[in-house]
């Protein structure tokens, strides 16, 4: 960690500022999965962490080093990207496999399937 | 040159990523990069991927800007309903959207947006009906929804991808 005292006072304030600011992000991200009530609802707290809360945690990666090394610096933004890219894979399959339970306990709360053959529940045993 | 190129797109990404983990632009790096870069578009052959073309630029560039907005002011939305400071109580719900956009990547796109939007999750598309599931955490108005995703995301989508 002795590096970082290398840094100059004004590259230093935004860095702390972003990394503040999306520790706190994520950190809500992850008081809402103990507050929100439903799995539903819980699927929203993380997308806290990995959309906001990344860019600003990376932005600030990329000016500390950007500084500290004097030059560029922009491979984070492909942790950004591939961050973005990737969570839709596991959202949608907790989402579903949600989905499919709640249809399968015969769940009032869910919609139901617009077409093609309902789960069968004699065939599973939960 | 499409037999030779056959993802001309794909290879100059890889490229750029290339450079971008390696943190350099010289002569040798950007030979190398292209050389993957081709090489890996023709084991995509392979793959058989939808090939999409890619219209109207600009609308790209406008429909990056809008949901860079949105990310911004959802995620703020959110973390009002977390922290449970909001002036009225939470409603979530289920939204059905029926949509007309077929292309998968132009979905594998949308699918990206409204992950990455917090309040917003994706959660089943049927692709006979074209009817898509999301949850909605802050649910004001089904129907606005709707609307607001038909027009803001669907149409654009729909511009540069068919």
């Amino acid at each position: 960690m002795t590096h970082l005292t290398d840094l100059p006072v004004w590259a230093a304030i935004p860095v702390c500022l972003l990394l503040l600011g999306g520790s706190a992000i994520t950190l809500v991200g992850s008081i809402g999965l103990i507050r929100l009530k439903t799995f539903y609802g819980r699927l929203h707290a993380p997308t806290l962490s990995s959309s906001a809360g990344t860019v600003l945690i990376c932005l600030a990666s990329m000016i500390a080093f950007a500084v500290l090394q004097n030059r560029w610096i922009f491979h984070e933004v492909l942790i950004i990207i591939f961050v973005i890219l990737t969570t839709p894979v596991t959202l949608m399959l907790l989402g579903q496999s949600a989905l499919y339970r709640d249809r399968i306990e015969g769940s009032t709360d869910v919609p139901r399937k617009t077409t093609g053959p309902e789960p069968d529940l004699s065939a599973i045993d939960i | 040159m499409r037999y030779w190129f056959p993802y001309p797109l794909l290879s100059l990404s890889l490229l750029a990523l290339w450079l971008l983990i390696n943190q350099s632009l010289s002569i040798g790096h950007i030979l190398l990069g292209s050389t993957l870069g081709i090489s890996w578009a023709w084991i995509m052959v392979n793959l058989q991927p939808d090939k999409t073309r890619l219209h109207k630029l600009r609308r790209i560039a406008v429909l990056t800007g809008r949901v860079a907005v949105d990310v911004v002011r959802s995620n703020l939305t959110v973390m009002r309903v977390i922290l449970g400071t909001g002036s009225r109580p939470v409603n979530s719900g289920f939204v059905a959207i029926d949509l007309s956009l077929r292309d998968d990547n132009a979905l594998a796109l949308l699918a990206c947006i409204l992950t990455a939007t917090p309040g917003t999750a994706w959660l089943e598309f049927d692709r006979q009906t074209g009817v898509l599931t999301i949850h909605v955490l802050d649910l004001e108005n089904g129907a606005r929804w709707s609307d607001l995703i038909k027009c803001r995301y669907e149409a654009p989508l729909k511009e540069i991808f068919e």
